[in-house]
Order: C-alpha cells, then structure tokens, then sequence
C-alpha cells in the first residue's frame, strides 16, 4: 500500500453503478453514519462502476451498492442502501461497544 | 424419429453434441436460455460447457463461460481430455472461462441492492470477445451468496430479459433438488427451453439420461434419452432420433475370406456397414470375425475384436489352427483384443467400453463376438436397444461392425434374430449340417443391402490352409455336404471322365476315317490320271491309224493313175 501510514483509520470504498435512488441513499446513509461513528478518522471514496465498469471485474464487485471496508484489516463488505444504521455498524465491526468515539 | 428443422421457422444453435442436435430438432434456441437442471454430478456442467465449446471449434461462434464455482484452470482440467483444444480457442478469443466467486457468508446486508455489477461484468466479457453464446454455471449458487430471495428473483428475472435482449445463445444451469426442475422455481424464468438431467442405478450400474422438458415453438424428443460421458464428452444415441444419416460409402472392404467375397457380389462388405453373422455353436463364427479383423490389419487399419466367450489367448491359439495369425498383429498395434465377460458390467458399461474403445483407437473395424452373451445380463428388449445405440454409434463412427449371434441348435436363424434385423446390412447364416455320422457346415449370405449377392448356400470348409466355399451338391430335396459331397463329387468326376474318354475315342475314330478317305482319294485319282493316259494313247493310235489310211489311199490312186497313161499313149 502506501509508504506511509495514512492519516485515516478508516477506508471504505462505496461502488455504486449510477446516480439511482438506491444508489444517492447509500451515499447519504454512509455520510451520516461516518460523521456520527468515525469523526475524522476515515475516508470514503465512491466508486460509479458506470465510469469504471473494469472494477466490477477487478474488485469483484456483484450487487450494488456495496460497502467495502478496505482498512482496517480484514476486509468487510456491505450490500445494500445502508439504510439499517445498526446493521452497518455490526457489518463494519464499529459496534458502539468496541469501539467508541474518542 | 427425424425433426427436420424446416419444420420450425425457429432459429436453433447446434450444440455439435452428436445425439443431442437429434433429438431438439437441429440445436438450443438461437438467441435465447436454455435452462439445464439435474441433480449433483448430472452433466449440467460438461454439456454446456461442450455447446460452448463446440460452438466456438465448429460453428466460430465466440463463448463466454461463467463460472459462480471452478476456477478456469479447474474447468481446463476437467474437460483435458475432450477432443476441444480449449487453449486454442482461448487464444484464438473464441472462449472466454471466467469464474465469478461469491464470498460466501462474508457479506452482510442492510436494504435494498441489486446485480447491477454482475450484468457490468457480464457486459464487459461478453464484449471482450463478442460473445454469442454464453453458460452460467450453476445459477443457485448466487442464491447461496445472497440472502434476500425476492431480490434475487427478480434480478434473475431481468438477467435473462437482459440476455434475451442481446441476442445471446444462453445455457443456464440449475439444481435440481426435490419436486421441482429447479431449487428455486428458476424454470419459471426461462420458458423457452428446459433440458433435465438425470442418472439412475441399477444393479450397480449407473445409466445417465437427459430429457427435454419444454420446448417453446419447436417440436422435440419426449424420450428419457440414454447418454455417456465418455473421453471425448457427452454421447447421446437416441435410439428413436435414429435419423439414418450416416455417410453413406460405396467402398467395398475384403471380409478376409475370398471365396465369401466372391458371394458378395465380388467385392465383400460395403465400409461402415453393420455385419451379422449367426449360426449355432461351432459354426464358424469366431473364424469368420477373425479373419475380417486380420485382414483390416493387413491393410494397415486398426481394429478391434472384442470377446465376449473367450480369453485373447484362447482367441489367438484356437485360429492359428485355420492359418490365421492374430498375433502379429497384437505386436503391431494394429489389433486389439478386448475380452470381458458380459456379466462383469452392465449393458450400459458394455456400451460405454465399447464404443470409448473405438473412439480411442480410431478402429475401422470391429468385431462383437458374440452379442448373444449379454443374454444372461439383461432382458432382450434392453439389448436391442442398446445394440441400436451401439450400431448406430459405430456406424456413426464410420466403423464396419461384424456382430456374430449365437443361435439355438433348432431355432431357424432367420427367425431369431428378427429384432436387430433392420439394423444389419448383411447377414450371413451359418448352419450345422450332421449327416451320415458327420459334421459339417454350410454358409448363406441372407441378405446383403445395396449389392447382388448369391443366394446359394455353400459348404465352409475350415482347415490350416484357411476358409473356403465349397460349391453343394443338392440330391433331389437334401444337401450333400462333407462326405456326401465328397461321394458325390467322386462320381460326378467319374461320369465325366467316362464322357471324356469317350470324346478322345470318338476323335480319334474320326480321324482314321478321314485318313481313309483320304487315301480312298488319292487311288481314285491315280485311276483316273491312268484312264486320262490310256485314253491319250487311244487318240494317238486311231490319228496314226488315219494317217496310214489317207497314205495307202493316196498310194493306190497315184498307181492308178500311172496305168491309166500307158493303155492311153497306145
């Protein structure tokens, strides 16, 4: 990866394959969840698979929207609006209990 | 049953899997899924893979196969051994193995989603190589990756309007599990054509079958279809797709016994044709088999004799005693000699065995030596169909089959073998003949398609110098054959040296006489030459005698007139 050590603790990546309805609600769902949980220490990059199709095949990428939690490790993926806020904190192991906001 | 594809104006791609192109009337639907279910182990995999293939290698039509479970390199591995260079059509961008993996279990998920990555991903490989025909392998297992059933139905519903929508050959797999075709009710989707696989066991034998459960705007087979899964993939032979489209040769191959081809119109078998020999034990019928492999090997083409009575060894022991020689050939390569005992396997294994066995060593001809054994494994109608199956492969292959039947003492050969029949293009009888304290045999060609051939019988003489016919002697309403013949023969021989002597003496009678005549013709003309002088002589005679009368006279009138001038001058 990079030399040096990020500056955040947190990367995710958001494929989404167009600007659909499901697609807007993800990105908002994962803004809000972000700001709320992780403050500062993440990045959120978003992937429209409509202006980079190959990644679909690179990153192995089946339903839309999906959710990768690239850092930290192990990897975890998402699928879906992201429209359940405890369910996305479990998926990213970001359970209030282990983890909360410094 | 033939389904001429005029019949049906839909457009059918041909899946170049021998059988199966019979049996859905000229291919899958062009353009559209085809949905193949069956249980674990069915096929599914293997037969769509091979339409891909098989496409792509005969009809240039570009494949994609998606796998949701191997790995390329396992797919590749898999199917090593089929008669598809699967590297060479990669290379050539004529296939496409691609595995999509699910990350099972791994994934949580919260609302809604949909597949749109898996249709980018799709359309991005099928671009690639500008697909026309494509295989999803197996589709349940995105049901396992995936938890929430609505969505995915759904999705599954839009993937094949998406596919229909592009034109796209597209076999589909599913399992089957249950009551219904599909896990998942998956059929309900694609209506355009369902293919079920299927495999039973019985006694210890496993018999696959396929059957084609919908067929929209097409006529099919309705039939449970036997199939194999054999080195070179999937055989099907219908026995009722029996569609009698064979190249057809006009090439004539020697039966190794020249008196039998003189029968045969002169020429002995036609090439790819089916040959039945049947006749009692003892008859002659191994020999006859035997000397047909040899003498394909003699013209340098691999054969096949397969036993189903005796040991190779025994086999190659027992025609040396008839001066034919097996074992050079076995050195060779040329000749194999494949013995089993029809109990050790099931028909169906029987059939497999046999007909991968010709594939492999490209025989030209085969002996079944005798077909009669799988009596004791199996009903007569089993048999009969898989010996359609198995003629109809082998004459398929282009193979010349002798088959020899053994027949019951009493039973009239030619009413035994009245189910298998129409299959033989020729079929020769042999009988046993026990008169006057011996044995003896005899030979008929019953029928032979497409050439005249005799309709005597003969007598087959079996000794180290060979085979051979021997010209029967009827006696009024019974047939001499061995020492009959022979006593037959020798006054036959004895009748027509009397005649011949006689000829020489009658020749030589005429001779004398002309000699005779001869000389009678010379005396007359020498009489005659002795009567010409005599009577030349006569002439002479009398002419000399004229002369010597004009003399006197002229003598006597020239003193009378010198008597008559003296009494004047007075």
């Amino acid at each position: 990866m990079a030399d040096e050590a990020p500056e955040y603790e947190y990367d995710l990546w958001l494929y989404i394959a167009g600007q659909t309805p499901k697609s807007l609600l993800a990105i908002a769902n994962l803004r809000r969840i972000c700001d709320q949980y992780l403050h500062n220490r993440y990045r959120v990059r978003v992937i429209d698979l409509h202006h980079e199709p190959e990644r679909a095949i690179s990153d192995n990428i089946l339903a839309i929207p999906t959710l990768v939690r690239k850092l930290p490790p192990p990897i975890r993926k998402i699928v879906g609006d992201l429209s359940n806020t405890e369910r996305v904190l479990v998926g990213l192991d970001l359970t209030p209990r282990r983890h909360t906001g410094s | 049953m033939e389904l001429p594809a005029a019949i049906t104006n839909l457009p059918k791609a041909p899946t170049g899997i021998r059988g199966l192109d019979d049996i859905t009337g000229g291919g899958l639907p062009r353009g559209r899924p085809t949905l193949i279910c069956g249980g674990p182990g069915c096929g599914k995999t293997l037969l769509a893979f091979e339409t891909l293939a098989r496409g792509a290698a005969l009809y240039g039509e570009p494949g994609l196969f998606v796998s949701f479970e191997e790995s390329p390199a396992d797919l590749r591995m898999n199917v090593a051994n089929l008669a598809i260079d699967v590297a060479d059509l990669e290379q050539r961008g004529l296939l496409l193995l691609e595995q999509i993996s699910l990350d099972q279990g791994e994934v949580a998920e919260v609302g809604e989603y949909d597949l749109e990555g898996l249709f980018i991903r799709l359309g991005l490989l099928i671009d690639r190589i500008g697909a026309q025909r494509i295989v999803l392998d197996t589709i349940e297992t995105l049901f396992s990756a995936f938890g929430n059933q609505s969505i995915l139905r759904g999705e599954l519903q839009r993937l094949f309007r998406w596919l229909r929508q592009r034109g796209l050959t597209a076999i589909i797999t599913a399992e089957r599990s249950g009551q219904g075709l599909s896990r998942f009710g998956i059929e309900e989707f694609v209506a355009d054509c369902v293919i079920l696989l299927d495999y039973r066991i019985t006694e210890h034998v496993l018999t696959r079958y396929a059957r084609i459960v919908k067929y929209r705007g097409s006529p099919h087979g309705v039939n449970e279809y036997p199939f194999t899964i054999g080195p070179h993939g999937i055989t099907m032979l219908p026995i009722t797709s029996f569609t009698l489209r064979y190249p057809v040769s006009a090439e004539r191959i020697s039966s190794g016994f020249p008196d039998l081809d003189q029968l045969l119109d002169g020429g002995g078998y036609y090439r790819g044709s089916t040959i039945l020999v049947s006749g009692p034990t003892g008859s002659g019928k191994t020999s006859l088999g035997a000397s047909f492999v040899a003498a394909a090997c003699a013209r340098g083409e691999p054969a096949i004799f397969f036993a189903f009575e005796e040991s190779a060894d025994q086999i190659v022991r027992n025609l040396r005693s008839i001066g034919l020689d097996l074992q050079q050939w076995r050195d060779r390569g040329l000749l194999q000699i494949i013995s089993s005992r029809p109990s050790l396997a099931g028909l169906e294994t029987h059939l497999i065995t046999l007909l991968e066995a010709v594939e492999q060593s490209g025989a030209r001809v085969v002996v079944i030596d005798p077909i009669t054994g799988f009596h004791t494994i199996s009903r007569p109608v089993d048999i009969t169909t898989m010996l359609f199956r198995l003629f109809d492969g082998l004459k398929s292959l282009g193979v010349t089959t002798l088959a020899t039947s053994l027949t019951n003492a009493g039973a009239d050969p030619a009413q035994s073998e009245v189910n298998i029949s129409s299959l033989v293009d020729t079929w020769i009888v042999l009988r046993n003949h026990e008169t006057n304290g011996e044995r003896n045999r005899s030979l008929l060609v019953l029928k032979s398609r497409g050439m005249r051939h005799s309709n005597q019988v003969r007598e087959l003489v079996m000794d180290a110098q060979g085979l051979r016919l021997v010209e029967i002697y009827a006696a009024g309403e019974t047939v001499l054959v061995g020492a009959a013949r022979i006593a037959e023969q020798e006054r036959l021989r004895h009748e027509q040296e009397l005649h011949e002597r006689e000829a020489i003496q009658r020749q030589r009678r005429y001779a004398l006489q002309q000699r005779l005549l001869a000389l009678q013709i010379e005396a007359l003309q020498a009489e005659l030459a002795a009567l010409d002088d005599e009577m030349n002589a006569e002439a002479d005679l009398s002419e000399a005698r004229a002369r010597a009368q004009i003399q006197s006279r002229l003598a006597t009138s020239r003193y009378r007139e010198s008597t008559q001038e003296g009494s004047d001058g007075r």
